[in-house]
Order: C-alpha cells, then sequence, then structure tokens
C-alpha cells in the first residue's frame, strides 16, 4: 500500500506513532491491581481473576510546562525559570535539586531531592519572583510499591503577590525516614509537620519539637500508612452481620 | 530512683479548690501553669490550653489537640469517592457544606469533569455555601457572646442560626451532615418551597444582623474586651499560615473567591470587607460584613438559578436515581424503581456497579481550596486508579489558626486567652478529623 492511498492521514504502522519506551516503562511499573470484579476464590469462572493491572510509570513533563490551551497553567514556565535562576544564584542548581517536574490536571509539581529542600522554600519564599508567602501544610502519602521511596511529604505553597499556586513533591525510603524540615522558612508547617509524623513517621529533621500532635504521646505506629490496619468489628443488622470496613468486597 | 525538683510547684490537675488555693498561697511558686480544658465550657469543645501563669499575666499559652480525632481521612480510604462526602462533611460540623465542596472538587478535578459541571449545580453550591458562612458566622460571635459572659448574643445567635439550619433541613433534609454536595453536581434538586422560603429569610436576617449590631458595635463593654487584644498583624498571619476573617482583619484583602474563583463566583458580585484593626474587635466587624456580602450573593444566587440538570451528565459518575423524599421522610424513587425492576436488565445491573463498586478516578492527585467560613479549606486528594481514595488529606484553617494562640496570648492577661481564642472560631471537630 503506497502512502499516498492513506489520503493524508497517518500511516499509523509506522514506527513514529509508536510511543516511545511506553510499552518498556509499563512492563517495569509495579503491579498495583490482580484480578477483578473483586472474585479472589475459585468461584472466578471468568478468566479475569489471572489479571494483571500496573500502575502509570512516574510522569515527568518536559517544557513548555504551559498549555496554551489552559490559561491556569500559562505561570509555570515562569515559576520554573525564576527558580532556576535564583537556585544558580545561590550556588545551586535546578537539576541537582528538583528530579522531575509534572503538569497534570491544571498543577505543576516539583520533586525536590530531599537535601535540597530546605533552600528551595526559602528561594521560593524570598526571591522577589516568586513570593511563595503561603505555605498550606503538609500533606503525607504512603506509597508501599515505590521501593526506596515509599513515603512522600507533599507541600502545597501559595504566592498571594502574583496569585500562584504550586505543589512540592519529596521522597524518602521507609529504612531511612527522614526529610528536613521547613519551619525554619514556613513557621505555620510546625504542626503540619508533627501531624505528618504522628500519621506516617517522616522525622522532619530540624523541626522544634517534633511530638505526636493527634495521636496519644504513647500510641505505637502510624495510622495513616498502608499497612497499618484499619480496625474495626463487624455490625449487626436485622440479622445479618456486617464486616468491618476493611474486610468488606474491595473491588479496587 | 528518685527525682529531684528543681522548682517548687502546686500540683492543681485536680482535688479541692481551697485546698489548692491555700497551698499556692503559703508556697514560694512564683508561677502556675494551669490546664484549661479540654473540657471546659470556654475552648469550643475538647480544646487544651496549657497557660503559664505570671498572676494574671499568661507567660506561655500552648496548645493540646487530638481530642477529637475521628480518623476521618484514614477512613475515607476504604469506602467509595461518593461516599467520602458522608465523612468529610463531619469533618467541621459548623461549615459542612465547605468541607463537602472542597472535596467535591477535588474529585471532580482528578475525573477532569471539571468543566461539565452544570450550571444549576454550581448555583446552588454557592448558595449553600454562602447561607453555611453565614451559620458558621453566627455560631462564632454566639460562643464568643457566651464564653465573654455575654448570654443574650448566645441566644440572639443560636435563634439567628436556627433560620439557616431550616433552610438546610428543607434543601437537604438534615439540619447538619448533609452530605448533599456530591461529585458531579449536589444530591438532589431544590425543593420548589425553597426560593419562597430563602427570599423571606433575605428579608429577615438583615433585621437580625442590625439588632446582633446594635447589641455589639459600640457596647462599651464588649469594645474593652476586643479592641488591641489578641494582636496579630499581616507577616505574624503570613508565617503562620492564617487565612479568612483573621487575615482580613489585619488588613490583606484576600479571599479565593476573588483570587482563585471556583463554582462560578466570579459572576457574583460582592465586596471583600477588611479591617486593619488586627485586633478581636476587628475580626468581629470583618465576620459581620462577611455575612451581609453573603446575602448579597444569595440574592444573585436566586436570580441566577434557571431549571436544568443539577448532576452532571454523565451515567458513570452521577448518582442514577434521582430520589425525592417521601412521605415517610426516606428517599425513595417509585420511576426509577420500576424502571430498572421492570424493564432494563442492564440498568439494573449499573445501578448495582455504580452503587456498590462505585466510579474509578485515574491515577494523580489534586489540591482544590475553598474560601470557608473559617479560611482556605483545601483538599488534598491522591488516586491510585482504584473506586476508593487512596489518600484524601484536609488542610483545615482551624488547625492552622490554633498554631497563633501563642503569639496572641503570651503577654496579655487570662480573660484575653478566651477572647483570642474565641476570636480564631477554631472548630475541634475541623481540628482533629
Amino acid at each position: 500500500m503506497s502512502p499516498n492511498e492513506h489520503e493524508g492521514k497517518p500511516n499509523l504502522n509506522g514506527d513514529e506513532n509508536l510511543p516511545e519506551k511506553a510499552g518498556e516503562e509499563r512492563l517495569n511499573s509495579p503491579v498495583v491491581r490482580k484480578g477483578m470484579f473483586g472474585a479472589k476464590t475459585s468461584g472466578d469462572t471468568s478468566g479475569y481473576g489471572g489479571l494483571f493491572v500496573r500502575g502509570q510509570p512516574p510522569l515527568s513533563s518536559q517544557r513548555p510546562f504551559a498549555d496554551p490551551d489552559d490559561p491556569a497553567t500559562a505561570y509555570f514556565d515562569d515559576v520554573a525559570d525564576a527558580l532556576e535562576r535564583s537556585l544558580a544564584e545561590a550556588g545551586s542548581s535546578f537539576g541537582e535539586a528538583i528530579e522531575r517536574v509534572v503538569v497534570d490536571r491544571s498543577e505543576i509539581t516539583f520533586h525536590v531531592r530531599r537535601e535540597a529542600l530546605p533552600e528551595v522554600a526559602r528561594r521560593l519564599r524570598d526571591d522577589p519572583q516568586l513570593r511563595f508567602e503561603l505555605c498550606m501544610g503538609v500533606s503525607g502519602v504512603h506509597y508501599p510499591a515505590d521501593t526506596d521511596r515509599e513515603l512522600h511529604a507533599v507541600y502545597h505553597l501559595r504566592s498571594i503577590t502574583h496569585n500562584r499556586q504550586i505543589r512540592l513533591e519529596v521522597a524518602c525510603p521507609d529504612a531511612d525516614p527522614h526529610i528536613p524540615s521547613i519551619v525554619a522558612t514556613y513557621p505555620t508547617n510546625d504542626w503540619h509537620e508533627r501531624e505528618t509524623w504522628d500519621f506516617f513517621g517522616i522525622i522532619f529533621d530540624g523541626h522544634p519539637a517534633l511530638t505526636r500532635i493527634q495521636m496519644p504521646d504513647d500510641w505505637d505506629g502510624h495510622p495513616q500508612r498502608k499497612d497499618y490496619p484499619l480496625g474495626g468489628i463487624p455490625v449487626e443488622y436485622r440479622g445479618a452481620r456486617v464486616p468491618p470496613p476493611d474486610e468488606r468486597r474491595s473491588y479496587a | 530512683m528518685s527525682t529531684t525538683s528543681t522548682e517548687a510547684y502546686v500540683d492543681i490537675s485536680g482535688g479541692d479548690w481551697e485546698e489548692v488555693v491555700r497551698e499556692a498561697q503559703q508556697g514560694s511558686a512564683d508561677r502556675l501553669v494551669v490546664n484549661m480544658g479540654p473540657q471546659h465550657p470556654s475552648t469550643h469543645g475538647v480544646l487544651r490550653l496549657i497557660l503559664t501563669l505570671d498572676g494574671e499575666t499568661v507567660t506561655e499559652a500552648r496548645v493540646g489537640i487530638g481530642y477529637l480525632h475521628t480518623g476521618i481521612e484514614k477512613n475515607t480510604e476504604y469506602r467509595t469517592w461518593t461516599q467520602g462526602t458522608t465523612f468529610v462533611t463531619r469533618m467541621d460540623y459548623l461549615m459542612p457544606i465547605f468541607n463537602e465542596v472542597a472535596y467535591c472538587l477535588a474529585v471532580e478535578r482528578l475525573l477532569g469533569i471539571s468543566d461539565r459541571i452544570p450550571e444549576r449545580a454550581n448555583v446552588i453550591r454557592v448558595l449553600m455555601m454562602e447561607l453555611n458562612r453565614i451559620s458558621s458566622h453566627l455560631v462564632a460571635m454566639a460562643t464568643f457572646g457566651m464564653e465573654l459572659g455575654a448570654t443574650t448574643i448566645m441566644t440572639n445567635g443560636f435563634r439567628e442560626r436556627e433560620l439557616v439550619l431550616d433552610i438546610f433541613e428543607l434543601i437537604t433534609g438534615l439540619r447538619m451532615n448533609h452530605a448533599y454536595i456530591r461529585p458531579g453536581g449536589v444530591a438532589q434538586d431544590l425543593p420548589h418551597s425553597a426560593a419562597g422560603k430563602i427570599r423571606e429569610f433575605l428579608a429577615e436576617m438583615p433585621k437580625r444582623l442590625q439588632i446582633l449590631r446594635k447589641l455589639l458595635d459600640a457596647n462599651p463593654v464588649y469594645l474593652q474586651r476586643t479592641r488591641d487584644v489578641a494582636h496579630l498583624d499581616l507577616s505574624g498571619c503570613m508565617a503562620l499560615g492564617v487565612t479568612g476573617p483573621m487575615l482580613r482583619a489585619s488588613g490583606l484583602a484576600w479571599d479565593l473567591r476573588k483570587a482563585k474563583p471556583y463554582c462560578g463566583y466570579e459572576n457574583y458580585e460582592f465586596d471583600v470587607p477588611v479591617s486593619d484593626g488586627c485586633d478581636v474587635y476587628a475580626r468581629y466587624r470583618v465576620r459581620v460584613a462577611e455575612m451581609e456580602q453573603s446575602l448579597r450573593i444569595i440574592e444573585q444566587c436566586l436570580d441566577f438559578l434557571e431549571p436544568g440538570p443539577i448532576m452532571i451528565d454523565d451515567a458513570k459518575i452521577g448518582w442514577p436515581a434521582k430520589l425525592a423524599i417521601g412521605s415517610d421522610g426516606m428517599g425513595n424513587s417509585p420511576d426509577h424503581i420500576a424502571h430498572i425492576m421492570g424493564t432494563s436488565m442492564e440498568a439494573l445491573i449499573h445501578h448495582f456497579k455504580i452503587v456498590t463498586e462505585g466510579f474509578r478516578v485515574p491515577p494523580g492527585q489534586a489540591y482544590t481550596a475553598v474560601e470557608s467560613a473559617k479560611g482556605e479549606l483545601g483538599c488534598h486528594a491522591v488516586s491510585d486508579g482504584g473506586p476508593r481514595p487512596y489518600r484524601v488529606h484536609f488542610r483545615d484553617p482551624s488547625f492552622t489558626h490554633l498554631q497563633a494562640v501563642a503569639a496572641m496570648c503570651e503577654g496579655g492577661t487570662v480573660a484575653d486567652v478566651i477572647a483570642a481564642v474565641a476570636s480564631l472560631d477554631p472548630v475541634m471537630g475541623g481540628v482533629d478529623r
């Protein structure tokens, strides 16, 4: 079939249309789900029980970060440029401090190497081109399948001067759960970091008094981690026994 | 093992008060550490304040929280995305609608359907949020009056709040914990009588606010208790992450409804009240002015309400049944039941699947924030692609604001601690989640 028989339509057999390394990346991604319909026993006659679903490979965006169709993303390149310049002034570099940048759903995420976090936070707050005055706290996320990067701390920063919003994400291994504290830059993070320590066991080095905040002081474990059970008791309703939420059928 | 006490102290963690006073008078201790709360009528629920006193002066104020921790964030990880609203509405129980909207906006952004929410649903959301702002501010004022010993303020505030709760009950069926805002829209349409009831409210409320203002605005006792008390300036607010009426009472007109509009707030005309008093009185004035602006927005909502759908036109997300409240007060939908039980097997399967399994949300994370009655209420939602949230975290304004207690109270008197905490308007359900 000669190319002109396509009448200008792209040749779907061509190699140039294959997403680069997508299949390979996908096969290396962790398995997030096995089976389907929640059936785990021999009762599954559909064959879907043997299904493996792999997670998304880690996203990474390339410049330009701004999407011309989405006005909410218009400032992303300005922030990245200003941060790059500001870090260079401080003798650091963007590539050293930032692992990757992800633009997803009109939000920009800077994945920061943990040792660079205090410097990046300080620059983000103080540089006149950046001026992220408000930190909206830390949110921990536990990804047990993300080997050597199990614990993530997610920071949302807001600039009132420029009316912008960005996200920083820092990862640390479960075996060495240390992330530098940024309370010196953002005092509001005092309680937020205590909360993340309490619920995830991330140790924020340099925090003035890293103690539990929600759970009692002598509590064992960190309840928001994925390996910490929810707990619960079965409930009886009109003669039927309703199991606790974590023992109910999960479709996940 | 023996412990040597480095200084003399008087233990007042319990016991007979007269003995405690005698011991304190006889002893040589010059500092008094008072444990105020967690069960104390002036601490807004179960807040615990640890105050170090030198006479009447507070030299150190520390805050203990966690007495109302209910694990809402953890629990949402074991329910569907839709069931999440039922949990988050119970966090800050004085502003349930804001909790629901912040959560639903995050879920909708993860689903990529933010632009497809029907116009009518957005107007109803704004309407409900502004009603909720009024009810939340009224409680803030009522409890404030009570804590300063003015019970008339308390009874008035709670009485006016009932007007709002009656409307909530009419629209959602519940006075609190509504679970009314759902991913994709709202749970059900406004009843026919709602618009008339809200118009009555709009006519009545300004008079009630006027009465409240007459009681407080220039009341010398109130002024003495609130003027120049619990000072927190703009740089303090920025450092401590303080937003909402507290920030606007320190002179910065920052309001997410104007800065980052959501739910169509850019279409409404309203002002952002500001004061540069930085004290408790300024916060009171900002809250009153905000209630007046909320009334303006509610009036515009009624004008914007056009007939139309209230749930996204997507059967994979929207709830299948259009429930109506029957004579027994229970939700029911005879037409829908006739359809799934009588005519369409596929509709029955679909109903069963979406109700028990829920919808799947593409992997990723989103942070959405709304300008709640108390400040920026943010929701950080993470999905792993499954039918349940992977992680939901709330940046609750009350939690953040309580950190400011030390900055506002140290160096002041014990009596001003009450005024300072009351002006923060913390709700422990939101603080501890």
